[in-house]
């Protein structure tokens, strides 16, 4: 959307991802499952064509006035590329079902999904299409991969990963071998077909789920070389994980953006990140359902005020999805918020 | 007391170290006059709940948790052998996962019950309805319930909903990532306590039972 002064959300952020601050702090609600409610679907019809999601983003574009199209169906559809379960609720996102590897002894036979084999796949690429021939150039597609080092809670469970992580080095380096195979094809697919950026969720790499030493020796070096080889801008996003302790290590993926935890300070992510990562966050996405619209505006004001100064701040939630029951009152409060608050320059701040 | 302290610190040591075998040697140490529940309940209970308080402020990461809570699920094994005499059963309970096929969370819950020697009944995955139906037919006086989504643990209300309407004054303790993220979520869904972490379910389930373990 422009705005008064003529910036598009395209320059918008850009200029926070050069460190320099824009018209106003650019706004990601990461609205998702929200559209079905938009096209008074049930969240299995929405997410049954690319047609309704790429409808769903832009008529909430329209209507919320952020600064992105998010391209993200929900967590499982790389799972279920691979073959695996999606079991949908009225009222929450699709989840993924049983885990497809049972026995980690199949890891060595397993081989990366075909994206043009894969309708769950290419259905995502068809909404980007259609939005990108909507909004064009004017408010930048957002895609999003599962990151090889994260995928496997999904694909064997949770514990059973962790067990693989400890005890299997030969099996983890094989699995992350046709990992990322699989998310680098499928990142440069959604670049292709319009996306302008990759949001790469990694909340396993978090300090909130391995410590440092053990992120250094696994989804460290996964990212690195996974984002090498996207070719287009990646946020790497914890998924509500905490990062702080790793902001250094994530300048040297590559990576541009991170997608910060409501659990840590907002003020010291932004003095440890200032001018090498932009922040995304860091609003509290399940609390925010409680919130009245007075609150909606003060912890939108509580963030800009954080993150916000000299650019590099992009206000958003700190999950990746912003829950189905907030409602309209409290995302139209943090339009408000935002373009009283989020002005800059950002005089208010004492 | 001090050698007490200390043995629980060295064990709590090597379990973040995840040095199982240092572990096994500090628990098992044939020198120790102690008896195999009071080694648990002096050295293991405390280790894990320490573990669970260093997570909760953000020290250490949810796989040493995890990891420690297998090393000790193991050890107590060894140390309290099924039917030995020594493992206590935590009332009428029972853990499970609701609506949701994440097993994690309940099975570090079920690893830090089982490292403290006590057992509860193992319910699983299930939905809201089917839970409230067999809690009423087991006589379960206290739920242990485990989430990861927002909509798994809202759902939480529907169970108290079920229970109260059969007249049934079921205990529940909620835990997952949506009570951590919501510090007030557990109290709007009806549960009568939130665990923080894995080992949180220890001191609860013996809280809600009067401290009466059968």
């Amino acid at each position: 959307m422009t705005q008064s002064n003529g910036m598009t959300s395209m320059e918008r952020v850009l200029t926070t991802l050069g460190f320099k601050e824009p018209d106003r702090v650019p706004w990601f609600p990461l609205l998702t499952m929200t559209g079905a409610r938009e096209l008074g679907l049930s969240i299995r019809e929405y997410f049954s064509s690319g047609k309704n999601v790429a409808e769903g983003q832009l008529r909430m574009w329209a209507k919320y006035g952020h600064d992105c199209l998010y391209a993200f169906f929900y967590a499982p559809v790389e799972i279920e590329a691979w073959g695996g379960e999606v079991i949908y609720a009225e009222d929450g996102p699709p989840n993924s079902g049983e885990p497809f590897l049972s026995n980690p002894e199949e890891i060595p036979g397993l081989e990366p999904p075909q994206i043009e084999e894969s309708p769950c796949l290419l259905k995502v690429l068809d909404a980007i299409e259609k939005m990108k021939r909507e909004a064009g150039d004017e408010v930048p597609i957002i895609g999003v991969v599962m990151s090889p080092f994260s995928l496997p809670v999904m694909q064997m469970g949770f514990d059973r990963y962790l067990d693989l992580l400890s005890e299997r080095p030969d099996l983890f380096r094989r699995l992350m071998e046709v990992n990322e195979a699989f998310t680098v094809s499928w990142a440069n697919a959604q670049l292709n077909a319009g996306a302008v950026a990759i949001c790469y969720f990694d909340p396993v790499s978090s300090s909130t789920i391995v410590p440092r030493k053990l992120f250094l020796e696994t989804g460290f070096p996964v990212a690195r070389r996974t984002i090498s080889r996207i070719k287009g801008p990646v946020a790497v996003h914890f998924a509500s994980g905490r990062c702080l302790s790793l902001l250094d290590d994530l300048a040297e993926t590559g990576a541009l953006i991170a997608g910060v935890s409501a659990e840590e300070s907002l003020r010291e992510l932004k003095r440890a990140s200032r001018g090498r990562l932009t922040l995304l966050g860091n609003l509290n996405g399940l609390e925010m359902r409680r919130w009245s619209s007075r609150q909606a505006e003060d912890e939108v004001k509580k963030a800009i005020s954080a993150g916000g100064p000299g650019g590099g701040f992009i206000l958003s939630d700190n999950h990746g999805e912003i829950p189905w029951q907030v409602s309209d009152e409290i995302l139209f409060a943090m339009r408000d918020a935002v373009r009283t608050w989020g002005r800059y320059p950002l005089d208010w701040i004492g | 007391m001090d050698a007490r302290k200390n043995s629980s610190g060295r064990f709590e040591s090597a379990l973040l170290a995840l040095d199982r075998l240092e572990s096994e040697r500090i628990l098992m140490d044939t020198g120790d006059g102690r008896s195999p529940i009071m080694r648990v309940e002096q050295d293991v209970v405390p280790a894990m709940e320490s573990i669970g308080r260093l997570w909760e402020e953000g020290k250490i990461s949810l796989s040493q948790v995890y990891m420690s809570g297998r090393i000790c699920e193991d050890l107590v094994k060894k140390l309290l052998p099924a039917n030995s005499g020594g493992a206590k059963r935590s009332g009428k309970a029972a853990l499970v996962v609701l609506e949701d096929r994440h097993l994690l969370g309940k099975r570090m819950v079920a690893a830090s019950l089982s490292a403290s020697g006590r057992s509860v009944n193992d319910y699983g995955c299930m939905d809201a309805d089917s839970l409230v139906q067999r809690t009423i037919a087991d006589g379960v006086e206290i739920l242990l319930i485990s989430t990861l989504m927002l909509h798994s643990a809202l759902r939480v209300a529907k169970v108290r909903e079920g229970l109260v309407r059969a007249g049934r004054p079921v205990r529940i303790v909620v835990g997952g990532a949506p009570f951590r993220l919501d510090g007030e979520l557990w109290r709007e869904v009806g549960a009568d306590a939130m665990g923080r972490n894995a080992s949180d379910a220890v001191r609860l389930l013996e809280a809600l039972s009067g401290g009466g373990d059968r």
